[in-house]
């Protein structure tokens, strides 16, 4: 079999796109690849709404009985419905590395890896997805909190901007979920990581309780934990709750920068 | 991105004092190749001969620990991004995501290669009747057969027209009529769009039937090359690609058993997969 040899005509290559384009449009292809899966299964949608109802009507409804935890003049439940969207979206984006780990495996990932795009837009666009994913999540919460009678906005902006940080929580603890999956490489390893560090997270943050009735190392922990920063965004938002949407915003932006760093430079290790 | 090529045209690939080391083993040894523009060029070799480490230096995966490798004269260390853009590549894996369905398989990697929004959907339809799956086009690729995997596959790898198309070990696991059908695809994407096509294989027959010439790799070094009616002729006048394999690899079978634990486990779980 012979053919007349050719060099790559210029049809071949295509137009460049600017890096920051190229960037923006990664990130998007991943999302729409995410809600084009979701739209086959819609199963995990199911699944996953099962636990943070269960939080909110078994635990919010007896705890705010008991009146144990001091949430001021805010009902038990209201105070912690914006903590458990958080905790949902925790849940989903901490083992999103697995998806990561599975396409290795699988050869995707070495496909992925020779697309013209640079390993933190690769990155960039995984986290994103997962905040695609998360974003279901905060919607199955909000409507069955406002089902059990919790005072939420309905401020279309602030629930734009309850999604929005949504996001940027689920694509920094995605990217902690790839960079443990870049450093351990296996699924097994990752799973149990997992497990042992999702509700340390959880219980280190202001989602069920108040930092201030935390003991003090408790509150070290808390005040360098980014889901902090996102529940208080969230009942900022919902329930209007004072408190400092800059910092709450700054300190999310960071960790998902630094999560897409991080994640990246370990991608390559996942290839070899 | 270079310049047009006046008269002598870049060769497609060009590999000169390739080394690569993986702790204290040297998987590819001192390598230099050349592949010319609209060749169809296989890699052939017992597993562990430095194949896969070789694509995988040539795909921008490795940077060259030393050593230089040119794709139509473009560094694949120093000029990455443009290379990617020029290759299409199937990796020996079953490597589509199975909770899309293949026109949505190929349209993801259309867009990973920026091939422009308004001839997106044409490209893919194209390249998904090349390789005979429109009908199937909208079902989900869990559902889709080992052959029609390795089809898609193609699709996704073709969907940027790519100078040089990349396949690793193409149709380990195949049955013969899926293998068949993946032979015919390749030949007639090549004289479609005269790309230049570089694959592994150990299957002689494979390298007999679509490639133009071959190397002989054994232990990371290159032990031969030319055509495969060259490389017959030398050795005698009834001798096969099979002998020339042996002749070169050594008789026994401890030469394949050089080949990495990872290696044959990837090779079985594909053959799996396929089946």
């Amino acid at each position: 079999m012979s053919v007349a040899p050719v060099a790559p005509p210029s049809a071949w290559v295509e137009s460049r796109p600017r890096a920051a384009l190229r960037y923006f449009s990664r990130i998007g292809t991943f999302c729409l690849v995410e809600l084009q899966k979701l739209r086959h299964d819609r199963t995990e949608l199911v699944t996953r709404a099962i636990q943070p109802i269960l939080w909110l009507v078994i635990f919010g409804q007896t705890f705010s009985r008991i009146r144990a935890i001091p949430t001021g003049n805010v009902p038990y439940l209201d105070y912690l419905a914006p903590g458990i969207i958080a905790q949902s979206a925790l849940f989903v984006a901490i083992f999103y590395g697995i998806q990561i780990i599975w396409e290795r495996d699988a050869g995707i990932l070495t496909k992925l890896l020779v697309t013209p795009s640079p390993r933190s837009a690769l990155v960039a666009g995984k986290a994103f997805a997962a905040g695609v994913r998360t974003i279901s999540q905060a919607i199955v919460v909000i409507i069955v909190a406002a089902l059990l009678g919790v005072n939420l906005t309905w401020n279309p902006l602030k629930i734009l901007a309850v999604l929005v940080v949504v996001v940027l929580g689920a694509a920094f603890f995605s990217c902690l979920s790839m960079t443990i999956a870049g450093l351990v490489l296996r699924r097994d390893r990752l799973m149990g990581i997992g497990q042992a560090i999702t509700m340390p997270l959880f219980f280190a943050s202001s989602a069920l309780y108040p930092i201030a009735i935390m003991p003090g190392w408790l509150k070290v922990l808390s005040h360098a934990n980014p889901l902090t920063y996102e529940v208080s965004a969230l009942r900022g938002l919902l329930i209007g709750q004072p408190t400092n949407y800059l910092l709450d915003f700054s300190v999310l932006i960071v960790a998902a920068i630094a999560g897409i760093c991080a994640a990246s430079a370990l991608l390559s290790r996942l290839a070899r | 991105m270079s310049a047009e090529p006046a008269s002598q045209p870049a060769p497609a690939v060009e590999i000169s004092g390739l080394s690569h080391r993986f702790g204290d083993h040297l998987a590819v040894d001192s390598l230099d190749l050349t592949v010319a523009p609209g060749e169809c060029f296989g890699l052939l070799g017992p597993n562990g001969a430095g194949k896969t480490t070789t694509l995988r230096v040539l795909n921008t995966l490795y940077p060259p620990q030393s050593g230089t490798v040119r794709v139509f004269g473009l560094d694949v260390h120093t000029q990455a991004m443009a290379v990617r853009r020029m290759l299409g590549y199937v990796p020996q894996q079953l490597s589509i995501e199975g909770a899309l369905s293949g026109r949505e398989n190929v349209s993801w990697f259309a867009r990973l290669f920026d091939v422009p929004r308004r001839e997106r959907a044409e490209r893919v339809a194209e390249v998904l009747e090349i390789v005979d799956l429109t009908d199937a086009a909208d079902r989900l690729a869990s559902t889709y057969s080992g052959g029609m995997v390795r089809r898609l596959e193609l699709a996704q790898a073709l969907v940027n027209r790519p100078a040089l198309l990349v396949l690793d070990e193409p149709t380990v696991g195949l049955d013969p009529v899926a293998r068949d059908s993946v032979w015919a695809r390749v030949q007639d994407m090549q004289e479609r769009y005269g790309m230049t096509v570089l694959l592994t294989t150990h299957y002689m027959e494979e390298a007999d039937i679509l490639c133009d010439r071959v190397a002989l790799m054994h232990l990371g070094q290159l032990r031969a090359l030319g055509s495969p009616a060259e490389l017959k002729t030398e050795l005698g006048p009834d001798a096969s690609l099979e002998d020339v394999f042996r002749h070169f690899t050594g008789e026994s079978l401890a030469a394949a058993e050089k080949g990495g634990l990872r290696d044959v486990r990837g090779t079985r779980r594909t053959a799996q997969r396929m089946g």
